[in-house]
């Protein structure tokens, strides 16, 4: 154990730093669930590609740098020091792409890779159906196998980014009268097929930033097949493995929303004192960003040296969902009266970015698996208790 | 950068472990409970062979010459056996102290405690009960009789029985005496040297705590797991209702989330790094914090059985409640992370975690 950056670690945080500083857009993009705005976080993902930032723990050959974990966590630190825009891809990046990486075809790697990491190809997720939610293995979107294409029929809900993006992934039934795990399969589909119908769901702060996919005689090739055909569960877990373990969820995102809480409090002390319970939270919330932090550097150490991802996708799915509430919670109670106030109120704050992460933070604990899902996972498989 | 423990850290913490699963069963804590002295010379010198009083002593003076990385892993086995014996107190504080005092006073009193002969029991500044003073051929006290006073190191060799007025505390295996009548002694050191020794001594016995608090909670976790998995009620184990399963998640949750923190502060400590201080209060805040949960949702999981002294549940119920009020406590430790984190002067957020990450 040594908990100091090597030389070259430290160059690398140089380096992306001194990049980024010259990159970073200087005024914030609109949001990515806006169509202005998906185009415009689609240039910055070429931005990113072109200066080979896009996917830093990519091999060299898909057009990224090779990094280490230890590397990605210091590049995640001065992407989010710099105030960089959220990722329109991360559904592609970090999710979908590692899986490609374990478990497709070296074509399906050299087809699907490299435009993801140019920003040409981006993703929306497709697990969720009307009456498969927490329940994923309850799926009934079928996907049928004619030669070498499938023909898709059902629907898919709360597909993240789906509004505006290019390709879905997920899961469908392909075969027949199957139930629960068996028989599903994991497809990568253009969202521009003859016969998919998307319609955006308003989320929370009124913008598409889900929507509806609809079926209807959709073709897809059976080449878009991601593993082996009804083998799509355990593809799936592998890519939720990635979800909630450690790349959606860097621990800078939480670092600097806890500074940003630090200073937003020290600001307003004097008022905000009034109130004793705020000053703890406030520490509380600075104390389990900065143990979120030591725990994935934890586990980047542990998965270097050959370790897999285990219970810590859902420990810390459970952990990073409950702090990002608890951060913005104690914001909103520092803002007082002004806390409701929207981006465009005279007198909002930050320009409504509290207000923004605080609705959105109320979507952690249900996105990626429920918490209460999660706590079931640790309490089968981590405590070993008996099965509910 | 790296986050694991080598090899032999972790061979060490085995070897503690199995010794103590094989030479400290419940049984044994409890017989120690009705004996006079409530410890074992046996145990004691057992211990000492292990190794385990001199990993912080220098080389030199006859110790391990290796740091608080690799001690933190004994603290937290030590917790999770419930050992009764001050060694985290003893490895962490009084060894280390006799050492950098140095000159006769080391030469005398070194050698014996590292071989287990005799035990050295420490009055900090922050103290108003001596643990195992009775016990002890020695005690390391903190300024006269004061007891607040941390700019004076004294030795008092074989404290008087009419100075050692016992106070119970909640847990048995706990050997507490009043801080106030321990006076004169030897001055074995004094001044700057002093306060700096009594800082660092201050922070490895929080390290020290907050590592034991890990170690308890994760057997209170063990216990209640087992427990939950066998009692059934209507007809089904209880560990299979989500109200009883979450409970316990969520411990196993705060746990994951605690360790980084104090192997953090272990590190920060041996490193000496200018956060040392903070860390080591994060340390013992989130420690803590997870220590309590796991005793408040292991009694719960328990139901009446574990309300009962008959169950060995209690031995780490009762540790966990007594360290969570020691070495300044809650207060004093959010005070200190307080004034760290709420300065002006401190860079926070991304990329300042580590010391010289910035």
């Amino acid at each position: 154990m040594n908990l100091s950056y090597s030389d070259c670690q430290h160059t690398f945080r140089a380096e992306a730093r001194d990049w980024l500083a010259s990159a970073v857009p200087a005024t914030p993009l609109p949001s990515f669930d806006t169509k202005e705005g998906f185009a415009a976080h689609r240039e910055w993902e070429r931005c990113l590609h072109e200066g080979r930032w896009g996917t830093v723990t990519w091999p060299e050959s898909y057009g990224g740098r090779g990094a280490d974990l230890i590397e990605w966590l210091i590049f995640e630190e001065e992407y989010y020091r710099a105030g960089a825009p959220g990722r329109v891809n991360q559904n592609g990046i970090f999710l979908l792409g590692p899986t490609l990486m374990e478990h497709g075809t070296q074509a399906q790697r050299q087809r699907f890779l490299p435009p993801m990491a140019a920003g040409d190809t981006i993703w929306a997720q497709g697990w969720s159906e009307p009456n498969a939610g927490s329940d994923m293995a309850a799926i009934r979107c079928t996907a049928e196998r004619h030669g070498d294409r499938y023909i898709i029929n059902g629907q898919k809900t709360w597909s993240t980014r789906a509004t505006f993006a290019d390709w879905l992934f997920g899961l469908f039934r392909t075969e027949a009268g199957s139930e629960r795990h068996r028989g599903l399969s994991f497809l990568l589909v253009p969202l521009d097929t003859p016969g998919i119908t998307v319609r955006p769901v308003r989320q929370l702060n009124g913008l598409p930033g889900f929507a509806e996919v609809f079926f209807d005689d959709a073709e897809c090739s059976a080449d878009n097949l991601l593993g082996e055909e009804g083998g799509g569960w355990s593809v799936a877990m592998a890519t939720a493995g990635f979800e909630r373990g450690l790349m959606l969820r860097s621990p800078a995102r939480y670092q600097e929303a806890a500074r940003r809480l630090v200073s937003l409090y020290l600001a307003q002390r004097p008022a905000v004192d009034r109130d004793p319970s705020v000053r703890g939270a406030v520490l509380a919330a600075w104390m389990r960003a900065e143990a979120y932090t030591l725990a994935t550097y934890a586990t980047a150490s542990r998965l270097l040296s050959g370790g897999h991802i285990g219970s810590e996708s859902s420990t810390n799915k459970i952990f990073w969902s409950e702090l990002d509430l608890e951060l913005h919670s104690t914001a909103m109670s520092i803002l007082g009266e002004r806390a409701e106030l929207q981006s465009t109120a005279v007198d909002c704050e930050a320009g409504g970015a509290w207000l923004e992460g605080f609705l959105f933070a109320q979507a952690g604990p249900i996105y990626a698996g429920t918490n209460e899902i999660q706590r079931n996972i640790i309490a089968d498989r981590m405590l070993g208790l008996p099965r509910s | 950068m790296d986050f694991q423990f080598s090899e032999e850290q972790r061979m060490f913490e085995r070897s503690l472990r199995e010794f103590l699963a094989a030479e400290l069963p419940t049984e044994r804590i409890r017989g120690l409970w009705d004996s006079e002295r409530g410890r074992s010379d046996a145990l004691w010198r057992s211990l000492a062979e292990l190794g385990v009083l001199s990993v912080l002593v220098p080389e030199s003076d006859g110790g391990l010459g290796l740091d608080e990385r690799d001690f933190v892993l004994l603290a937290e086995t030590c917790g999770y056996a419930a050992l009764p014996e001050p060694l985290v107190d003893s490895a962490l504080l009084s060894a280390p102290l006799l050492a950098a005092v140095g000159g006769e006073v080391a030469q005398r009193w070194l050698p014996a405690l590292l071989a287990g002969e005799v035990r050295v029991a420490v009055a900090t500044p922050l103290d108003l009960l001596v643990a195992d003073a009775d016990g002890a051929a020695a005690v390391l006290l903190a300024g006269g009789s004061a007891g607040d006073d941390d700019g004076e190191l004294r030795l008092l060799v074989a404290p008087p029985a009419d100075a050692l007025h016992r106070q119970d505390s909640v847990d048995p295996s706990r050997r507490l005496f009043s801080r106030t009548p321990l006076g004169g002694g030897d001055l074995i050191a004094e001044g700057d040297t002093v306060r700096q020794l009594w800082a660092r001594a201050l922070n490895r016995g929080a390290l020290g705590a907050a590592a034991q608090q890990l170690g308890a909670a994760a057997r209170v976790l063990e216990y209640s797991v087992a427990y939950a998995s066998e009692r059934k009620q209507f007809g089904r184990a209880i560990g299979s209702f989500q109200a009883v399963r979450n409970q316990l998640a969520d411990v196993a949750v705060a746990l994951e989330f605690a360790r980084p923190v104090v192997y953090r502060a272990a590190d920060s400590l041996a490193r000496g790094v200018a956060t040392a201080a903070r860390d080591v209060s994060h340390a013992w805040l989130a420690a803590g914090e997870a220590a309590r949960m796991a005793a408040r949702h292991g009694i719960q999981s328990h139901g009446a059985i574990g309300y009962t002294w008959e169950l060995d549940l209690q031995i780490w119920l009762k540790r966990i409640w007594a360290t969570d009020a020691l070495w300044g406590g809650r207060a004093w430790h959010s005070e200190r992370l307080e004034t760290a984190v709420f300065s002006p002067d401190v860079a926070l957020g991304a990329g300042h975690t580590f010391d010289e990450g910035t």
